[in-house]
């Protein structure tokens, strides 16, 4: 058995910014990913982020995640990485079983905070479990993270950002997206991600999606068609469309396999991306100092996820023991932060979610 | 299968590393997971659904969804998507759920 202050299981954006408040504040930390490399998903956006400033707005991702992970050099001697290193089983008493290649070990903290982020939705549709169907994030993955194309020819299914923002990355990789499928009567995605994309011809139909994939093994196109007020397709709409690669660009859902485990109180909130655990203001769980933030509390984004990471960071320490009055202050900001990257038409969803699951905690 | 050029991305020459897929000998590069070096191959077809046997390719590339599961260097249920590629790995199709004793 190691035994550790503070754990973080998750190094992307939120667990980052979580290692660096509970080291700047002397604290020993923990910090435990699955992955080769650190920077969860940061390491494939090659997209400039929006956002504030403090939360490096206008920088790509797979620059941010550099800076997140220089912020961390000076406090090496407080800091233990294990990467490549699963967390496998976490219990109540606050320890978490590893595995490391073939070596299982155990760890017993003090305080951890799960920042496990989230996996990628599918929709049903006939074939959809054919060799290249993949999710949207999985392409981004292959594409600028391996420099594999993952076919010549795309259908994008959902005009959120991520497929806005994929499907501009594949033509940047020198891919032609065929066109864009949207189920609600608007794109839900931001206009200036979908003005570029259009611009450079790619069609979005709106209140249309996918009936079936074509083709066997792999992929070789897929019949779209039109739906109703109702969202129903609507029989005699159908049309042929000839691809090798479909994407499914459909939400994801947070990562709360390792919070039910620990017995945290996790709900359904749609708003949030389905089950999400029940956190308070600090981002603290109904299990006394197991924090949640970024993805893995509830779907956002990067920014967001970044200043998450600092409350929950700040919570950690309270919970060691050694927060100071000044904190306080600190936490007040950070939501007034949240409060501002959440302003306006696209954020009211999450705070509709967020409304929900404090009724719950209380 | 490779990008060859990119606006913002450097693909740096990579070292060319054999290894095997199911007897024959292919080459994927530094750096390459299992799943990218084969798919870099044309090989999207990783493994078989385990009732229906119906084809299965990669979903998700991040190690969450086991859709990419093969039998590597012996070893079954391998997520090839997060499995970094080494010289002479042995790779081979999974059908069923796999047997480790």
């Amino acid at each position: 058995m190691i035994y550790a202050d503070a754990v973080i299981i998750g190094a992307g954006p939120s667990g980052l910014t979580a290692a660096k408040e509970l080291l700047t504040a002397g604290v020993n930390v923990t910090l435990i990913d699955r992955n080769m490399s650190l920077g969860g998903q940061l390491i494939k956006q090659t997209h400039k982020f929006f956002g504030s400033e403090s939360e490096h707005a206008s920088k790509r991702g797979i620059d941010i995640k550099q800076i997140l992970l220089n912020d961390l050099v000076p406090y090496k001697e407080s800091l233990i990485i294990l990467s490549k290193t699963t967390v496998v089983g976490l219990y109540k008493d606050k320890v978490i079983a590893c595995l490391r290649g073939d070596t299982y070990f155990k760890v017993k903290a003090k305080t951890i905070i799960i920042a496990t982020g989230a996996s990628e939705k599918s929709i049903p549709f006939e074939n959809n479990d054919l060799p290249g169907v993949y999710a949207a994030g999985a392409v981004q993955t292959l594409m600028n993270e391996y420099g594999v194309k993952p076919g010549n020819e795309v259908l994008m299914v959902g005009s959120g950002n991520i497929g806005l923002i994929v499907t501009y990355q594949l033509m940047q990789a020198g891919i032609k997206v065929k066109a864009i499928l949207e189920a609600a009567p608007k794109i839900s995605g931001y206009l200036v991600h979908a003005s570029k994309v259009r611009r450079l011809g790619v069609p979005i139909h709106t209140k249309t999606s996918i009936k079936r994939a074509l083709g066997k093994d792999p992929v070789e196109g897929a019949i779209l068609w039109d739906l109703d007020e109702d969202w129903q397709g609507i029989q005699g709409s159908e049309r042929e469309i000839k691809v090798d690669t479909i994407c499914i660009s459909v939400g994801l859902a947070p990562l709360v396999e390792l919070l039910e485990q620990i017995g945290a109180k996790v709900e359904y909130i749609r708003e949030l991306g389905g089950n999400v655990p029940i956190i308070n203001d600090a981002y603290e769980t109904t299990i006394e100092g197991v924090f949640a933030c970024g993805d893995a509390a509830g779907i956002e984004e990067a920014s967001s996820a970044m200043v998450e990471g600092r409350i929950a960071g700040l919570g950690a320490l309270r919970t060691l023991g050694i927060a100071q009055t000044e904190e306080n202050t600190k936490v007040t900001d950070l939501h007034k932060k949240l409060g501002a990257l959440r302003d306006g038409p696209h954020g009211a969803k999450v705070k509709a979610g967020y409304m929900k699951r404090r009724v719950m905690h209380d | 299968m490779r990008i060859k050029t990119h606006p913002i991305l450097e693909f740096e020459t990579r070292k060319s590393i054999p290894f095997t897929f199911n007897g024959n000998t292919l080459y994927g590069l530094e750096g390459d997971t299992v799943a990218s070096a084969l798919h870099a191959n044309g090989i999207k077809k990783l493994s078989e659904s385990i009732h229906l046997k119906r084809s299965r390719g990669f979903f998700c590339a991040i190690g969450n969804c086991a859709s990419c599961n093969m039998v590597v260097n012996g070893k079954p249920n391998t997520r090839t998507c997060i499995t970094p590629l080494e010289e002479n790995m042995i790779v081979e199709s999974q059908s069923g759920k796999g047997v480790i004793l």
